[in-house]
């Protein structure tokens, strides 16, 4: 059967545009499929500056670094289906898609991208105790609704988490006249950025209270408050020490999950950890020609670094669609351990050439070694006075240097 | 207006009777507190069609568990609700078989065929069970049902039999007038010739609005985990543990809509209460291991409480001794959702003959089925030519739960209208995934407002809740 397209790209954020002009740059004739009106994804209600430093070398806001590779993307040839949703993938790489204009279609690629981003942990995920009252939102639902309908979903606001979007929200309802009176964190540390908590919470006089949680909302129909408490080593709330705090809003910042159900029904290996497909350095998964990237494949902070992965995997899609001979490379498999939560390519085919190993930790760290060790012997290190989960950390080996499994590692 | 019978109360009770009352020559009315039928009890329960084996011989909760569970299939495949005869397992461990046996003997005297299964064909059934059971009791006619979904399809079709339903109107007066009542509501005051008092957790309290018998009433919640439909492949039937004074306990079970649930809890608390607390909550994690072996907490989308209505241990159902032509279904705990088809049969019938009504010569009663997309994906062809008609049979709305714009179009335009963002949900599953309409929500409540032509800031979430919208930089 005939290819529709080279290279199908599931999702049109950052990562699907990237991965895109990629693809196209090596010739591949190539589809982005979006189930919004417009590409960008996450990016379009990212108002704040912030984005591009790494990539464009400039500062600039959400829409704005999506505007740059919309435009790209407009100048190739790259078909873009709008208002079309994914809701099949097949392992023979049959896309089904659902739209307005072309009801139900499937299209056979030679290589798919998956490039769906990820979504927010809600209250259900976290069983918050209480009343079930409107005034609950995801800190990305509410960025939405402001930023994008142009409304605020409350005056009194009290945040859980305090992942990026959830100390983006601070400021912004902030200086949209809301009162943001307490942010609480389970962990004894941000899963946010350090820039965010000094420039969305500190500069703002926004007090945050670590190993710290909800343990009910209070209120029908409308929150009018809720209790929290101070959590123990079990990370369980301490209920003697419970205290209430009156508030209208509670946004939740708890968690990126990636959007992956479209696998459920495919034999690729997943992992755990990431919540994404396991990836080889050409950003592909399990099962050939299938490939991952963006928050999709893991959750990134950085902008910069979801087009740099694009990139890779649509370039390596191309390649894959337009060769003749496919197979599954022999891959030395890389894992994490000793603080290092999860380590990305989990498997690594090339022989040489520079690889980049992204990696997070588990704790905040401080003084001490990262290591990367392969047939015994290390063979990249990287001294670090602070290493936090918030932050995604990365380490470049040398794969002339690998000989079998690799092990990222920490050394206090 | 005068009406020959007014039903007080829109939950699975009321709308049953209802159903059943508009296939007599009856002018009947349902008067319901809330914004949509199916918002309290019928909306938080298990969804559980009980066999009946647990309920002690020769009570109205026997009589009408068993009749209701032969009767009650036959209803959802008419109104098109979601439903299976999964079978049901009371589990147990070796120190357990005495008790199941009890059950056995109680369910063989009110006629409900069960059978005792050792640890092997327990497995057969339900391969997830925990390690340790040995037995367990499995009842074949048990299975599942979409409550909620149920009281909708008896309102949808009383009104296309001539019933009327009129929601937001809580019955705050009742007096006996010449040959009937008069009924406050809402403001409104509406006649009958009879009264039926279906007013679930308000039943004590709506009988001596009256004067008629009164009741004291307790009240227990029972608090639940909502999985993700990943699960469901893990859950084959319901699983039940031993019964204990407290309820039929802690169960392990699949939705009719796809999803898993744990619980419900019991907790004696006051009326109104369905805010779930951590103790309960942490009962359900300890709990659920103990009869299933898969136990993923972490794949939970959502809670939710109900709340459980008992007055003494029976139901309480037919005609008042006080009041005349005033009828009660009231004290419908649990199984009351499996009884309530017997329960309206018994009591329409009661109500037609004390009335002196006759059947109607034709009334509808099978519903059209309903056009899903998910139905539609099996007929790639039909949906085309549906998208070419009408585009919004593309455009999907609820991602997690692929819903079409179309269909929540169609129930906004339903019989009974939805109106209500979680009107909208209960009928087309539309934010009930697991984003929990985090990205539909908003959607919804546009497409709301543009099909009844009512302002965006007036469009509710559902119980009367705002969904509080500031303009930007207009926060005082
Ligand atoms: C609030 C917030 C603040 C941030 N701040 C910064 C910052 O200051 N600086 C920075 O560099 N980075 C920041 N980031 C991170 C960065 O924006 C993200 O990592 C990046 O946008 C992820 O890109 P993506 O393409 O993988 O995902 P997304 O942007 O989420 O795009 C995924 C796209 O796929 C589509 N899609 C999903 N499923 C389907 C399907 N089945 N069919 C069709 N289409 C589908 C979606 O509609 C969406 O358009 C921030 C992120 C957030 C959320
Ligand atoms: C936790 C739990 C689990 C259960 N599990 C099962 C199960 O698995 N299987 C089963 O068979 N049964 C089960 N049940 C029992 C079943 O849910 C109930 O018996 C059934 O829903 C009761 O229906 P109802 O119509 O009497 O009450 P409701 O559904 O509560 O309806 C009463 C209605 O009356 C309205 N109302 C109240 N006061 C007024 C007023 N003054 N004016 C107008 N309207 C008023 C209310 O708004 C409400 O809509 C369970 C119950 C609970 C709580």
């Amino acid at each position: 059967m005939m290819n529709d397209f080279d290279v199908v790209v599931i999702g049109g954020g950052p990562a699907g545009m990237a991965a895109a002009l990629a693809a196209n740059e090596q010739g591949a004739r190539t589809l982005i499929v979006e189930r919004d009106v417009r590409l960008g994804g996450i990016l379009n209600q990212c108002i704040h500056q912030g984005f591009g430093l790494h990539y464009f070398g400039t500062e600039m806001t959400g829409p704005e670094y999506a505007e740059r590779f919309r435009k790209r993307v407009a100048q190739q040839n790259i078909e873009v289906m709008l208002e079309s949703m994914v809701l099949a993938l097949d392992e023979d790489k049959t896309v089904t898609l659902l739209s307005p204009q072309r009801g139900l279609m499937k299209i056979k690629a030679g290589a798919v991208v998956l490039a769906m981003g990820c979504r927010e942990r809600t209250a259900g995920a976290i069983a918050l105790a209480g009343t079930r009252p409107a005034g609950i939102y995801t800190a990305g639902m509410a960025q939405k609704i402001c930023n994008i309908d142009g409304y605020l979903v409350g005056k009194e606001v009290v945040i859980l988490g305090s992942g990026d979007i959830g100390l983006i929200m601070a400021r912004r309802m902030t200086t949209e006249g809301a009162k943001v009176k307490l942010v609480l964190e389970l962990m004894p540390y941000s899963s946010g950025l350090k820039r965010n908590i000094v420039q969305c919470l500190d500069d703002y006089d926004i007090p945050i209270m670590y190993s710290h949680t909800v343990t009910r909302v209070e209120g029908s129909p409308r929150l009018t408050g809720l209790y929290y408490a101070p959590v123990g080593k079990d990370r369980k709330p301490v209920l003697a020490e419970e205290k209430y705090i009156p508030c209208d809003t509670l946004l939740l910042s708890v968690g990126l999950i990636p959007e992956n159900d479209l696998l459920s029904g495919m034999d690729i290996r997943m992992s755990p950890v990431t919540g994404g497909a396991t990836v080889d350095q050409n950003r592909m998964t399990t099962v050939g020609g299938v490939f991952s990237c963006g928050n999709v494949l893991h959750v990134h902070d950085l902008v910069d670094n979801v087009s740099r992965e694009a990139e890779t995997a649509g370039k390596n899609a191309a390649l894959w669609a337009l060769g003749s001979h496919n197979e599954q490379p022999e891959c030395v498999n890389v894992t994490a351990s000793d603080g290092v939560r999860y380590a990305l390519p989990q498997r690594i085919s090339a022989k040489e050439g520079k690889i980049r190993l992204f990696f997070r930790v588990g704790n905040v760290y401080k003084n001490g070694r990262l290591s990367v060790v392969s047939g015994g012997k290390e063979i990249a290190f990287r001294n670090f006075r602070v290493l936090a989960p918030g932050e995604m950390g990365s380490i470049d080996v040398d794969a002339a240097a690998i000989e079998g499994d690799v092990n990222v590692r920490l050394q206090l | 207006m005068r009406y020959d019978c007014i039903i007080i109360g829109g939950g699975i009770i009321g709308t049953a009777v209802l159903d059943r009352l508009t296939a007599y020559r009856l002018n009947v009315l349902l008067l319901e507190a809330q914004d949509d039928v199916a918002s309290f009890a019928t909306r938080a329960n298990s969804g559980i069609v009980h066999a009946g084996y647990d309920c002690e011989p020769g009570t109205l909760k026997a009589k009408y568990n068993v009749r209701g569970n032969s009767v009650l299939w036959k209803d959802a495949e008419e109104l098109d609700v979601p439903n299976l005869k999964c079978g049901s397992l009371v589990v147990a461990r070796e120190d357990g078989l005495k008790g199941l046996e009890e059950l056995q003997r109680k369910g063989n005297i009110s006629g409900v065929k069960t059978e005792i299964l050792d640890a092997a064909a327990t497995r057969r059934i339900e391969p997830n069970v925990a390690s340790d059971i040995a037995y367990s009791l499995y009842a074949p006619s048990a299975g599942i049902v979409s409550p909620y979904q149920l009281a909708i399809g008896y309102a949808d079709r009383a009104i296309l039999n001539g019933g009327e339903v009129r929601l937001n109107s809580s019955v705050t007066a009742i007096e006996e007038i010449d040959n009937g009542y008069r009924v406050t509501a809402g403001g409104e005051m509406f006649e009958a010739r009879a009264v039926v008092n279906c007013a679930g957790n308000n039943g004590a309290p709506v009988n001596d609005l009256v004067g008629a018998e009164h009741y004291d009433s307790v009240y227990r919640r029972g608090d639940y985990f909502v999985l993700d439909n990943t699960e469901r492949k893990n859950v084959h039937t319901v699983i039940f543990p031993l019964p204990t004074a407290a309820g039929k306990g802690i169960l392990v079970a699949p939705t009719a809509d796809g999803n898993v649930i744990y619980g419900p809890t019991a907790v004696d608390t006051v009326n109104g209460d369905t805010a779930s607390t951590a103790d309960s909550l942490d009962a359900l994690r300890q709990n659920v291991p103990l009869s299933f072996d898969k136990p993923a907490f972490n794949k939970c989308i959502r809670v939710y409480s109900g709340l459980r209505t008992l007055i003494g241990h029976d139901f309480v159902i037919g005609e008042s001794k006080l009041c005349k032509n005033f009828f009660m279904a009231i004290g419908i705990c649990s199984p009351g959702l499996t009884s309530a088809p017997a329960i309206a049969d018994d009591l329409s019938q009661e109500i037609a003959k004390k009335l002196g009504a006759e059947r109607k010569k034709d009334i509808v009663t099978v519903l059209p089925r309903r056009k899903t997309l998910e139905r539609l994906l099996e007929d790639g062809k039909q949906l085309n030519e549906l998208v070419k008609e009408d585009p919004a049979w593309g455009r999907i709305v609820c991602r997690c739960e692929k819903v079409t714009e179309a269909e929540i179009i169609a129930a906004i335009h339903s019989p009974l209208p939805a109106t209500t963002v979680d009107a909208v949900k209960r009928r087309t599953r539309a934010g009930m995934g697991r984003c929990q309409g985090g990205f539909c929500g908003p959607r919804v409540m546009e497409i709301i407002s543009r099909e009844l032509g009512i302002p965006l800031e007036q469009v509710k979430k559902g119980l009367g809740a705002e969904i509080a919208r500031y303009r930007v930089k207009e926060v005082e």
